[in-house]
């Protein structure tokens, strides 16, 4: 026999529609043919559909809507009625013979608006009359609705201050009582609906019972409307007799949404000059209340008030809005020990974003906050759970946004200490935020103490987990963070040498004990930081020689070895030997010999002992070239030395094109710009015959193992610096030696073996066009080319 | 009329933070494109903001980039132009012009574009430009001394094409101006 429910209700809400029309029908056509009896009598038959119990409040909603459509048009009748002459007296007497209570009530509104429109009487006593009069509905839903429609067709009618039903008799008090009164019953009503019907349902019962609450927080926001309603009486009457409803009711529900609605509704000036009254009611709601939620929407749009205006900050001040806030949250959350530490959390954050906005002068208030919140953090090993975490990263986010400069958020002492309640990987979350944070205001961290604070409070990031429980870290973002720390390092700096060598430590200390897979990453900013003050310093006389921490490139120097050391047990050998040549330069351009000649030493260690890869030596012979050729602090037995081996190495890369091309580079190991510092065009020679022999022996390889001749390019290359040194005045190469390479060139291409080879071509076109270009220069590079036939 | 962006060394995050904020603003998507990158960029994170800034991105290798594909050297032509790309830290003694040269009379371009030094140049040799764009960042350099952010725009049109540098100096930038044109004994 059980049907299902909602089809029934569909039914029902049909049946009770087509009725309520067919009555609807009648009133229109006794309306028409002004025959009032029989619009009373349809119109009561009307409503009585409204009488049904067996709607949910969601269907009920839909068939109230559509009798309150047909009642807007009765009063338009009853309103030309009493034009027309009708006494509007005997037409409230009239419409209260109507056999059912619910009708009657609902006609004897819509009546009633009408009478306080006529002014034969005054507005306070019909309102009275009504709102009492209603009490005859005690049946939650129809109650509600039948109150609500007394609230519709008043609220235009109370006598408001400067409204038209203002009189001597009738004030704006009247208007809040009346208010207030339809408040107090609706909400009695609403709350009541939670016992009525099988226990079972209550869930369901709850649920609509929730659709319902705008009926009755619309009685707040009429009074919220009320131009009447000062500062005094909302402080003296309306709050006080609202809050006493809320809390005696002792609904969680209708608590929960009573409160919010206040705060949503009034304004913000009010709740701050009744901060005492409105907070007050917070510990005396049921234990169940979500009153973090309140509390903290509270403190959002107060933190917004204050925001909004200068003007209105003196208003907090006054009023010690900070004070009071803080002790109404202690004592919420001492009433409810059980709070999850997200609630707390919530709260603090809350607070806090309100003492920013409203305090930002007061570091010291944030400080209060945050260290409330450590005290209440302090039972708890490490905070895991992510609503927590999220909150606390808020909390933490809180300062940063408001002063967008860490240093500040540095200076709260508490700041770090609710830090270290952040599991590992939150605390590389916010580690993460505090990084932007800094890049994105570009702010430096001058000094080694607040260096040393804040990689203490970004140690996430800085160093690996006690433990191997962090082993997964997705590879890319491990990239992405160190890549951040590594950015970061840029920004902590200082223009005075001394504190910059303090910072300079404070970084080494902190990047050598973090593990390390993080070592590639944060060593080369560092190393690079600590050239910039080398750099800075080596114009400078040793002026702090006295001084014992005075920053001198040697001590740097002694750092860098260090440092760059590390990397051996990573391994990162080509990273290191950049670093050691970018070092040896450094040391080169400060004059400290034994210190280049030792950084040289270690990049060869490590090119003999750990650069394998044929591509990677290639490179590294370079660099190694590249750079001595630039040193001018060896004498000459350092140099011979070092010299000898980049030749060394050259010769015996993998691939000949590679050897030959490296040992011709080593050509200008002999010959400086400077004549003062190296000039051996003896060894030059040296140099390119031997690259010279080994194109030949690559050529011959090419021919025995693939039958062809190989590419010349490399002759044309050896060819074009045979006139480079010839241009730079090399005595050693003459114009015989070019017109034999350029025979050889020649030869090489038109041999029977020889391969087609386009790039060769063009490369031999362009060297003699530039020979031909220098021969018609002028001036003595034409007379040097003069006999350079081509 | 062709806009190319010539950028290079930029050695985020091993010398610098992140780009000046001022040339970010005037790097935006869709006015370029082309862009030739000399390397030393070094992230990945590097490559693909470039690549938001315009996706025809040409680079090669430095000896710092961590990617390893890319090539040591890079030819492309772009309207009548012949442009040539290297780093620089092969070509020996280090920015010297006779050298680059050199590379350029092997590339058999008409533009040549290196880097490694951190300093701006633009040559005009034997018919050809050899340029470098210097450091976008401002980078430390063991070679140059006090770097200025810098890169370069090239505008081909035709046969001729303008060299505008931006260089930020003091935190102000400054733009320079340099034109070339294709002489008919480079262009056969």
């Amino acid at each position: 026999m059980i049907s299902d429910g909602v089809e029934d209700e569909e039914k029902w809400l049909a049946a009770g529609i087509a009725g309520l029309q067919q009555n609807a029908f009648y009133v229109h056509r006794a309306l028409d043919s002004n025959n009032l009896k029989d619009a009373l009598k349809y119109s009561a038959q009307m409503l009585s559909e409204l009488r049904t119990s067996r709607l949910s409040p969601h269907k009920y909603y839909a068939l109230y809507m559509r009798a309150f459509d047909e009642m807007r048009k009765l009063e338009t009748f009853f309103w030309e009625e009493t034009r027309r002459g009708c006494s509007i007296i005997d037409l409230y007497e009239l419409v209260q013979h109507a056999g059912n209570i619910l009708p009657r009530l609902y006609l004897l509104c819509t009546v009633g608006s009408v009478y306080i429109k006529s002014k034969e009487a005054p507005a306070k006593d019909i309102l009275k009359d009504l709102v009492e009069m209603c009490r005859g509905i005690q049946h939650p839903l129809r109650g509600l609705f039948l109150r609500s429609y007394l609230s519709q067709v008043s609220r235009d009618k109370l006598p408001d201050i400067g409204s038209e039903y203002e009189g001597d008799a009738d004030t704006v008090i009247d208007a809040v009582e009346f208010v207030l009164q339809n408040f107090t019953e609706m909400n009695k009503l609403w709350v009541r609906m939670q016992y009525q019907g099988p226990a079972r349902e209550k869930e369901k019962r709850e649920k609509e019972r929730g659709e319902l609450r705008d009926l009755v927080g619309k009685n707040l926001h009429v009074l919220s409307q009320i131009e009447g309603v000062d500062l005094g009486m909302y402080k003296d009457t309306v709050l006080p007799r609202v809050l006493e409803q809320v809390v005696n009711c002792r609904d969680a529900l209708a608590q929960y949404y009573l409160m919010d609605c206040v705060i949503q509704v009034f304004p913000d000036e009010y709740h701050l000059q009744t901060l005492d009254i409105l907070l007050g009611a917070f510990p005396q709601l049921q234990p169940s209340v979500d009153i973090k939620t309140v509390l903290s929407s509270l403190m959002e749009r107060l933190s917004n008030y204050a925001a909004s205006s200068a003007e209105v900050l003196p208003e907090f001040l006054q009023v010690d809005a900070f004070s009071k806030l803080n002790s109404a949250i202690g004592k919420v959350i001492e009433a409810h020990v059980d709070m999850p530490v997200a609630g707390v959390v919530t709260l603090y954050s809350s607070l806090l974003t309100f003492s920013l906005h409203v305090h930002p002068d007061r570091l010291d208030y944030a400080d209060q906050v945050l260290g409330s919140c450590v005290k209440k953090l302090s039972g708890v090993e490490k905070v895991e759970d992510s609503q927590s975490t999220k909150q606390i990263v808020a909390l933490l986010s809180a300062p940063l946004d408001k002063y967008n400069n860490v240093m500040t958020a540095l200076k709260l002492t508490n700041y770090s200490h609710v830090m270290e309640y952040l599991d590992y990987g939150t605390n590389k979350v916010m580690a993460a935020i505090i990084i932007r944070n800094i890049m994105k205001n570009n702010t430096y961290i001058y000094t080694g103490d607040k260096v040393e604070a804040l990689l203490e409070l970004i140690a996430g990031l800085i160093k690996d987990a006690d433990g191997d429980c962090e082993n997964e870290v997705d590879e890319e973002d491990f990239k992405e963070e160190q890549n951040s720390v590594a950015r970061l390092i840029h920004m902590l700096h200082n223009e005075d040498p001394k504190e910059m060598f303090k910072i300079i430590t404070t970084v080494r200390k902190h990047i050598l004990a973090g593990g390390l897979k993080r070592l590639p990453y944060t060593v080369p900013p560092l190393v690079f930081s600590s050239l910039k003050l080398v750099r800075r310093l080596q114009n400078q006389d040793e002026n702090g020689a006295g001084e014992e921490a005075a920053a001198t490139p040697k001590k740097i120097f002694q750092l860098l070895n260090q440092i760059i050391e590390s990397l051996s047990n990573v391994p990162a050998p080509e990273l290191a030997l950049r670093l050691y040549l970018q070092c040896a330069e450094a040391a080169n351009d400060c004059d400290i010999e034994p210190v280049a000649y030792e950084f040289f030493t270690q990049a060869y260690i490590l090119y003999e002992e750990e650069i394998t890869d044929s591509r990677a030596q290639v490179t590294a012979v370079h660099l190694i070239i590249g750079t001595l050729q630039r040193m001018h602090v060896f004498g000459v037995e350092n140099r011979d030395t070092l010299t000898h081996k980049a030749t060394g190495y050259s010769a015996k890369l993998l691939k000949k094109p590679d050897q030959c091309r490296a040992v011709y580079a080593c050509s200008h190991l002999f010959w400086a710009d400077d004549p003062a510092v190296m000039r051996d065009g003896e060894r030059v020679l040296l140099c390119l015959k031997r690259a010279l022999k080994i194109a030949n022996a690559a050529q011959h390889m090419a021919n025995v193992t693939r039958g062809s001749s190989g590419s010349v390019t490399l002759f044309i290359e050896l060819l074009n610096k045979y006139l480079y040194f010839f241009e730079k005045g090399n005595p050693q190469i003459t114009v015989a030696t070019i017109h034999d390479l350029i025979e050889l060139i020649t030869t090489e291409m038109q041999s029977d073996g020889a391969t087609p080879d386009p790039a060769a071509d063009s490369f031999l076109a362009s060297t003699m066009r530039y020979i031909q270009f220098q021969k018609q220069k002028g001036g003595s590079v034409s007379e040097k080319y003069e006999p350079v036939k081509v | 009329m062709v806009l190319v962006l010539a950028i290079g060394d930029l050695h985020i995050p091993h010398r610098a933070p992140d780009l000046p904020a001022k040339f970010k603003s005037m790097l935006v998507p869709g006015k370029i494109q082309h862009i030739i990158c000399t390397g030393n960029l070094c992230i990945k994170e590097v490559h693909d903001y470039l690549k938001t800034v315009c996706p025809d991105l040409h680079i090669t290798r430095g000896e710092y980039d961590e990617e390893s594909r890319y090539p040591e050297t890079k030819t492309l032509s772009i309207g009548q132009f012949k442009l040539g790309l290297c780093h620089g830290h092969q070509v020996i003694p280090w920015g010297d012009l006779d050298s680059l040269a050199m590379l350029q009379r092997q590339l058999d371009v008409d533009i040549l574009v290196t880097g490694h030094t951190h300093q701006f140049t633009a040559y005009k040799h034997e018919g050809g430009v050899v340029i470098n764009p210097g450091s976008a960042t401002g980078a430390y350099s063991s070679i140059t001394y006090d770097v200025n952010p810098s890169f370069v725009l090239m505008d081909i049109d035709g046969l001729r094409v303008v060299v505008y540098v931006y260089e930020l100096i003091d935190g102000e930038v400054k733009v320079d101006k340099i034109d070339f044109k294709k002489t008919t004994a480079a262009a056969h």
